[in-house]
């Protein structure tokens, strides 16, 4: 017998949100991915993400490219769109899908082969545009589709499955993303749901580009003592800077906490989103401090988790081309062609 | 929470909730499973062994599992009407596909072991004890006072829901043991029974008596007024064939439903049951009102019995006070008169079916058997044993009117209390059951048992034509499931044996099976009080009398705590789990019966 499909039966107490779902309903189909992947986590916080936040699933597109990573869009969120892409063009298929209809919720979901390596460039371009999209990587260091080679982000040092040693250097998607312009950044672990769900919440409030890395462990090649993407060591080594208490869409913050530890963040929309700080003078907002604050811990062997970078005052793509509101693929041939007199104008104001 | 003791072999029993709501604790999900590959016989056997009646139970039972299956809970806000799987009338699709297992039950030893037990009433408790104790070599004699062994379940169960053949042949596998059967004689003392010096004495006589109704007319009128449980062993013996027209039947328990529906067929075309309690406070199963009524038996409540108007002696009618409910402050239930003028219902025949009384005039009082203030014998709940050493109660006449299924539970007790007896034991050291758990894994995704979940709704039983079953009382209401629909069924089981086991050494804390968990039952947290665990679990646990199964702290610190109330044992935590923490162990649970397993062990002597 191979998989079953998840039963259609679900707790009989399970709640329904303002749109009229459950948790249930934004689920995709059954994944085929290995048992105790980190992947089918991601999957699962996304779609209790899009459940709390009260998502209407078809104004979502997710889109992918090759990979384990990229797999998993069909594993959540099944009456959303999906375009499923050529290896490592996710971004420019984004990019376009976005520009032509700026009014869908645009989550391109990657991994670190499909963004690392062929895909460096796509990822590049996309960050430095502000595409306003949520980009996570699913982040395992490990090329697990093709038995377990290295990665783009596997660590220097870090040994394989087999016990070979990596000696190439690693791609660091946060810096890479911080560098390129990205304004909302953050990382996090797929074994961890509670930090996780939180920011996807905030990344899909958020105007602009937002990146988050999420460690996923590859539990079939890259789960052994010597990684450094493994769920022990992940775990050991995670150094939360902060956490991401709620996102709400202009809801009245009542909570207490002590001066000093809590800070709040107007979004462009309105929407607050409230930081309880956990390392000492970490600046969410300070784009310098952060990179630095990085490569030191980086460099003392820690995985930094939490919202790591937001510029409230961000922008997007659209906003930089001054689009139209009303989304391209709607305007009609009228628009689009306003006929011969309108040409010379135009034509006239250029000579 | 302290972590969960799986070694307890209540701790999983609990969780196949039919089999713990089974007075016998059959082996629900085994013998289901066992149709479901249409391996009838065998099936047949797991429920022999357990409830010696599969044939007749699987018809007649009350059915305590069906409340308690987990199906019925899982079904709740999941599709139209949540119904448990039809457990009762699968135990009949066993006993009617079968193949001949007359070579599979035990035979009477031919060396017998000198002990002498005597049985008085022939009803399901004592059939129960004979055939625990005949193979053993047992000398079992069995009396009854009718001519056939069987007691209530012939005498007051009607025909259409339950043929002789069904009745001849189950009670004919216990006589054929080696059962000694004493027809047609009736005990008068216990006294004398004593004096011939058995070694053991079972009293099963059920509860036979039925209360009457003392009202003004009563006397007058009695010629047509009948005591339900009386007339309907008339029925079975053949004494009485039919009834007048009009027949009212007071009370609200299954006996009642038996008599509205017989008088249809024996010539009564308006028939009434009328019960003083509301239509939902009555004591019949919610099943047996459901098919009086669908043989278009009205059932009129809030209606108390005052008067049998007669004229001369002839019953006319009975006249009703109308009443409602009225809670007190502290919930409790009583009857007020609404105030409006009573009602005359005409009729030309009563049967009054208003309860059971036990009676016992044949056991002198002064022999040392000690009875209760409401003269009821004192019986050890857990032995069976009354209060002369050797002789031991159970069934209906135990602690009053309850059903064939605790009457066998009771034999079954008593057995091994005369086994342990018989053998020198201290019968109050009782004997656990034997417990197994053993892995259902065949491969990655493969299982011994199938776990994929049917969303298929109950299949009702098919019924014979009602122009064929009204007209004739001993033609058989229900038709039972064909293999087909036996088969679907079954397929709605959950498996609930196929218990999830936990080995939390071995996980690695990844989410994958609280991420594929279908009823959210799975939960990793900060370990607390089972109060506050409770509430922060992903989907509350707010089913008290479902366990939690808290592990010991994992390598976080964190628990794993699993809510067992809806969880659908569908073994994808299992499929999901990449280490093999979570594994799906067939938990079988088999209750030690009268043999030398429920001995106390001889100690071994050094040399």
């Amino acid at each position: 017998m191979t998989y079953l499909t998840k039963p259609k039966l679900h707790h009989p107490d399970l709640p329904k949100n303002q749109v009229g779902y459950t948790r249930r309903d934004y689920e995709g189909k059954i994944s085929t991915l290995c048992a105790g992947c980190g992947h089918d986590s991601i999957s699962a916080a996304i779609i209790q993400a899009c459940w709390e936040m009260e998502i209407e699933p078809h104004r979502v597109a997710k889109l992918s490219g090759i990979g384990c990573s990229s797999k998993t869009p069909d594993y959540f969120l099944g009456n959303s769109h999906g375009f499923n892409s050529v290896h490592g063009r996710m971004p420019s298929v984004l990019t376009g899908a976005n520009l032509a209809n700026r009014e869908l919720l645009y989550m391109g979901v990657s991994g670190d082969g499909d963004s690392a390596s062929i895909g460096l460039g796509q990822f590049a371009h996309c960050m430095r545009r502000g595409v306003n999209m949520v980009y996570i990587v699913e982040n395992n260091g490990v090329y697990g589709l093709t038995k377990g080679q290295f990665s783009a982000t596997a660590d220097k040092g870090s040994k394989s499955k087999r016990g070979i040693t990596n000696n190439d250097a690693p791609i660091d998607m946060v810096g890479l993303a911080l560098q390129l312009g990205a304004t909302f950044v953050g990382r996090s672990f797929s074994g961890d749901k509670k930090q996780l769900v939180p920011l996807i919440k905030g990344a899909i409030e958020h105007k602009g580009a937002a990146f988050i890395d999420v460690a996923s462990p590859c539990v079939a090649f890259n789960n052994h003592p010597g990684s450094t993407k493994s769920y022990d060591y992940v775990r050991e080594h995670n150094e939360a800077v902060n956490r991401l208490d709620f996102v709400t869409s202009r809801d009245e913050i009542t909570a207490d906490y002590a001066p000093g530890t809590v800070t709040n963040i107007t979004q462009h929309d309105g929407s607050v989103m409230r930081l309880r700080k956990l390392a000492q003078d970490y600046d969410a907002t300070d784009r310098i401090k952060v990179m630095n604050y990085l490569q030191e811990r980086a460099a003392a062997g820690e995985v930094v988790t939490g919202l790591l970078y937001v510029d409230p005052d961000s922008a997007d793509l659209h906003e930089y081309l001054n689009t139209v509101d009303i989304p391209l693929n709607r305007l009609s041939e009228r628009e689009l062609c306003p006929g011969n007199v309108a040409l010379e104008k135009l034509n006239a104001a250029l000579r | 929470m302290n972590p969960t003791d799986i070694s307890h072999p209540d701790y999983f029993h609990k969780v196949v909730d039919c089999q713990w709501a089974c007075p016998a604790h059959t082996p629900v999900p085994e013998y289901i499973r066992l149709i479901a590959a249409g391996r009838y016989g065998d099936a047949y056997m797991v429920n022999w062994e357990s409830n010696v009646f599969p044939g007749i139970l699987g018809r007649t039972c009350d059915r305590p599992c069906e409340p308690a299956c987990r199906r019925g809970r899982v079904e709740e806000n999941n599709g139209e009407k949540p119904e448990p799987v039809a457990i009762c009338r699968l135990k009949r699709v066993a006993a009617d596909y079968k193949e001949d297992i007359r070579d599979r039950l035990p035979k009477a030893p031919a060396k017998k072991n000198g002990k002498r037990i005597a049985c008085i009433g022939a009803g399901p408790a004592s059939l129960t004890v004979a055939r625990d104790l005949a193979p053993l070599g047992y000398e079992v004699t069995v009396f009854d006072r009718d001519a056939r062994a069987g007691g209530m379940i012939w005498s007051q169960i009607p025909r259409f829901r339950l043929p002789m053949e069904v009745i001849d042949e189950e009670v004919g596998y216990v006589l054929n043991l080696g059962v000694q059967f004493k027809s047609n004689v009736e005990i008068n003392s216990l006294k004398q029974i004593l004096a011939e010096k058995y070694d053991a004495i079972f009293v099963g006589t059920g509860a036979p008596r039925g209360r009457d109704l003392d009202l003004p007319g009563r006397k007058e009128a009695a010629k047509n007024i009948h005591i339900g449980i009386d007339w309907l062993s008339s029925v079975s013996f053949g004494h009485v064939d039919k009834i007048g027209k009009r027949v009212i039947v007071l009370g609200g328990g299954n006996t009642a439903m038996d008599c509205c529906r017989s008088s249809k067929r024996l010539g009564g075309e308006d028939v009434k049951v009328i019960v003083r309690s509301g239509y939902e406070e009555m004591k019949a199963s919610p099943w047996e009102k459901e098919d009086a009524q669908h043989e278009g038996i009205p059932i009129l409540n809030f209606l108390v019995p005052k008067e049998f108007k007669h004229d001369n002696g002839k019953l006319t009618g009975v006249t009703f006070e109308k009443v409602k409910a009225d809670y007190d402050a502290k919930g409790r239930r009583n009857l007020v008169p609404t105030g409006e003028p009573d009602v005359l219902i005409e009729c030309d025949d009563v049967l009054v079916a208003v309860g059971q009384e036990n009676s016992f005039p044949w056991i002198e009082r002064d022999i040392g058997i000690e009875f209760d203030k409401w003269d009821m014998p004192v019986v050890d709940k857990v032995t069976m044993q009354a209060t002369i050493p050797n002789v031991f109660f159970g069934g209906d006449s135990a602690f009053g009117p309850k059903n064939i299924i605790w009457a066998v539970a009771h034999g079954h007790d008593a057995a091994i209390s005369i086994d342990k007896l018989c053998n020198g034991d201290d019968i109050k050291d009782r004997p656990s059951p034997l417990v197994n758990l053993t892995s259902q894994k065949m491969g990655i995704h493969e299982w011994s048992y199938d776990n994929a979940i049917s969303n298929d709704q109950r299949y009702k039983v098919p019924l014979k034509d009602q122009k064929i079953s009204l007209k004739n009382i001993k033609v058989e209401v229900e038709l039972g499931f064909d293999p087909k629909l036996a088969l679907a069924e079954a397929e709605r089981c959950l498996n609930c044996d196929a218990q999830t086991v936990f080995a939390p050494k071995l996980c690695i804390e990844c989410d994958a099976c609280v991420d594929i968990c279908p009823m959210d039952c799975i939960t990793f947290t900060a370990n607390g009080e089972e109060k506050e665990l409770r509430a922060e679990l992903n989907a509350p646990a707010l089913d008290l009398t479902q366990d939690l199964y808290v592990s010991e702290p994992l390598k976080t610190g964190r628990i794993m705590a699993k809510d067992e109330d809806v969880c659908l044992h569908c073994g994808l935590c299992a499929e999901r789990c990449p280490t093999g923490a979570w594994d799906m162990q067939k938990f079988l649970l088999k209750m030690t019966h009268a043999g030398p397993g429920c001995r106390n062990k001889p100690q071994r002597k050094a040399a």
